[in-house]
């Protein structure tokens, strides 16, 4: 069990959204975290990979900053299956840079757009997500 | 300066993800798991984040140009073909096993778990492949 966590879901939600609206007005990018992490491995094809590795320093940076910061521990429940997780992983790169974004680009940055190709992607993607976790828990 | 600009950017997402607890694999499953455990948070993360960024993109859509670079980059594509389905059917299977999707995943990074260093390698693998594949075939059949 998980609590149930409202404001400050959304409230951290919110500052999600704040940053994707930022980076669209800093130099005009679309906040996808699949696409920023993916365009730091070669080849380079413009010249953003600065502001790439800046982000993804960022979000490795953000919980050590808000543990030193606020002294609070943060709690986390990963799974430690290795094979699991190196296939869980392989299947999250490959599949959120080939559909051209994740969470963050199609659900967040897509959807906020209204654009019709992140509706679908996310519809699949949360389905396909809601399936495996059913099958997972409920079926294996 | 954009550097610092995204580091700051990023920091403030990735705060965002761990606030919300969103970098919690636990929670985002437990949001998967409709007829268990269910615990609808992760709604609220999507709700806040898509509402800032809808009326905040429209006011800086405003603008002929962003800060820095010239033009705003987006994504133009409106057709719907087989990459943007099965990519994201394949990103789904990967997020229902494991709670992580890339960018709660990389803030993962330094809280060490064993499971998030057996799945960020594989990820840059399996984002190296797609990417490969992509440039290798620049225009995708259409559905």
């Amino acid at each position: 069990m998980t609590e149930f966590t409202p404001i400050a879901s959304l409230l951290g939600g919110a500052m999600i959204g704040l940053s994707a609206v930022l980076l669209m007005l800093w130099e005009g990018r679309i906040a996808g975290i699949s696409g920023i992490a993916s365009g730091l491995l070669p080849p380079y094809r413009d010249d953003a990979f600065p502001s790439r590795f800046g982000f993804v320093l960022g979000l490795i940076a953000a919980p050590l900053l808000l543990m030193t910061f606020t002294g609070t521990e943060i709690t986390q429940t990963v799974s430690s299956n290795v094979p699991l997780m190196i296939a869980a992983g392989l299947l999250v790169g490959f599949g959120s840079v080939y559909g051209n974004g994740c969470t963050s680009g199609h659900g967040v940055c897509g959807l906020s757009r209204l654009s019709g190709r992140s509706m679908v992607a996310t519809a699949v993607f949360m389905a396909m997500a809601f399936v495996t976790v059913f099958l997972v828990r409920h079926v294996i | 300066m954009s550097f610092l600009v995204n580091l700051v950017l990023g920091l403030l997402f990735g705060i965002g993800l761990v606030v919300s607890g969103m970098s919690d694999p636990a929670k985002v499953l437990n949001f998967l798991d409709l007829s268990g455990s269910w615990d609808p948070s992760l709604a609220f993360v999507m709700g806040g984040a898509v509402i800032v960024a809808f009326f905040g993109y429209r006011l800086v859509l405003k603008r002929d140009a962003p800060i820095v670079g010239g033009r705003f980059h987006l994504p133009g594509r409106k057709d719907i073909d087989a990459r943007v389905v099965a990519g994201p059917a394949i990103f789904g299977i990967g997020w229902g096993l494991g709670g992580f999707c890339p960018g709660p995943a990389l803030t993962a990074l330094g809280l060490g778990a064993t499971g998030t260093l057996a799945f960020l390698p594989a990820m840059i693998v399996g984002m190296w492949a797609a990417r490969l594949l992509a440039l290798a075939s620049p225009r995708p059949r259409t559905v």
